[in-house]
């Protein structure tokens, strides 16, 4: 399970949490989510953009 | 959002260095409540002077006063250091100066619903009331916007509530998904483009707001295997909260007060569609290599210093900080150097742009300049384009298409 994070605004998602109110049920991997998708929280950076966190599991 | 710096003091104040710098904006902010005051000091007013031009004092403080106030106060380009940020997004008391709108825009709603219900005010009166209240259901739009960007989901709510009185409901879902992706673009239709009457701008931008936001939360919920019809779906249940609203209030004080209602609505949305007029006028982004837009930089939103709009409206002014960091408190938005800059406040700019043939004639030029007369970096609209080319595109890239 790995995290992305958003370099704008320091949101995170975690692979582990999805993100259910985006459609996006806990397990959900980050392969599955649309590439235009945004950045639930700050809206100025999409997908192509997030980082991958250090993987620790 | 990092609070590791305010959490190394443990229970209690806040540690960080509550510093040698001031705020110097700090008890101004208690002015944003002068707006949705307003109905109820033209109340005081016109019942103590029995002058019914009081009504009207809406539209005079906000496009008559505060445009004089910013040419009076001035500017102030003044930022918080970088190091005073976290202190101060975490200060509680500037978040409740804009929970504190909400029940008085809402006390001021039901005591105009009450006058237009009473039989006392003439027609005219009861309209400039009308025109008064839109100031406030216009401006509160303002306040939804600062508390619909947090991820708190009690400001998410607050932000809704304050939206219920324009049944602008489906703003906070656009806007923050929507204007904040597409900013800057022809595609965005918040983002006026060169050319551009706000006469024109004002059915475009409410039209294809609306359209937005139903696409965008029909695509959440359909990922979530549900249809658009449904009270999950916020842009419904936002709307709902103003039916309810409205409901209410006709239940209450009789049928009369519906025109009032709804054109006090029309006109406070048209007060915020406004603003977003002149937010980004003429300017467009870049693409990147592969074909995206490049990231919304501070010089794609017009700024501007002007104190006293800066305080009415709680530095939404400083709209290029606030577009690169959306999440940023308002009393932490900063001045940007490079953005560009406004001749005047917002509240100014309101009344010229009222004015299309003023408003090019001051905006045009200020906005070439930006691009160095590049048009081909310009948003323009497609109706004008050709003229536009045809008087300006003498040095231009795209003078060519002409």
């Amino acid at each position: 399970m790995s995290r992305y994070s958003c370099p704008s605004c320091g949101y995170v998602y975690d692979e582990q949490d999805g993100h259910p109110r985006e459609g996006f049920p806990p397990g959900t991997p980050w392969s599955d989510v649309p590439e235009d998708w945004v950045c639930p929280d700050c809206g100025v950076r999409d997908k192509l953009d997030f980082e991958q966190e250090g993987t620790p599991a | 959002m990092t609070s590791a710096a305010v959490e190394q003091g443990g229970a209690g104040e806040p540690v960080v260095e509550a510093p040698t710098w001031r705020d110097g904006k700090r008890y101004a902010w208690l002015l944003g409540l002068l707006v949705p005051s307003l109905p109820l000091m033209a109340w005081g007013l016109a019942e103590a002077t029995g002058l019914g031009v009081f009504w009207f004092i809406g539209p005079f403080v906000v496009f008559g006063l505060f445009p004089v106030l910013d040419l009076l106060i001035g500017t102030d380009a003044e930022n918080p250091p970088d190091s005073v940020i976290t202190w101060l997004e975490e200060d509680r008391y500037y978040r409740w100066c804009t929970y504190a709108y909400i029940p008085l825009q809402y006390v001021s709603l039901v005591v105009a619903c009450w006058l237009w219900s009473s039989g006392d005010l003439s027609v005219v009166e009861s309209i400039g009331l009308a025109l008064t209240t839109a100031m406030v259901a216009g401006v509160a739009i303002n306040t939804a916007h600062e508390l619909g960007h947090k991820r708190a989901s009690v400001e998410r709510w607050l932000s809704k509530v304050a939206l219920a009185q324009t049944g602008y409901g489906h703003f906070f879902i656009e806007h923050n998904r929507g204007h904040h992706v597409r900013v800057a673009t022809p595609e965005d239709p918040a983002s006026s483009r060169l050319g551009e009457s706000f006469y024109e701008f004002l059915p475009r931008t409410v039209a294809g707001s609306l359209r937005s936001s139903w696409e965008l939360e029909g695509k959440r919920l359909e990922r979530r295997g549900k249809k658009p019809w449904t009270i999950h779906n916020d842009v419904l249940n936002a709307w709902a909260m103003t039916v309810v609203l409205f409901a209410a209030l006709v239940a209450i004080f009789g049928p009369v007060v519906l025109p009032y209602l709804l054109l006090q609505a029309v006109l406070g949305f048209s007060l915020l569609e406004v603003v977003n007029y002149l937010e980004h006028y003429g300017l467009k982004r870049g693409r990147r290599p592969d074909g995206r837009y490049e990231i919304t930089r501070p010089e794609h939103s017009w700024n501007s210093n002007n104190v006293a709009s800066n305080v009415l409206l709680y530095h939404l002014q400083r709209h290029s900080d606030h577009h690169a960091n959306p999440l940023r408190r308002y009393q932490a938005l900063r001045h940007e150097d490079d953005a560009p800059q406004l001749p005047t406040g917002y509240a100014g700019m309101i009344v010229l742009a009222a004015v299309p043939p003023l408003w090019r004639r001051v905006m045009d030029r200020r906005l070439l300049d930006h691009y160095g007369d590049d048009l081909s970096r310009v948003n323009i609209h497609p109706r004008t384009e050709r003229r536009v080319l045809a008087r300006y595109g003498g040095s231009s890239a795209a003078g060519g298409t002409a």
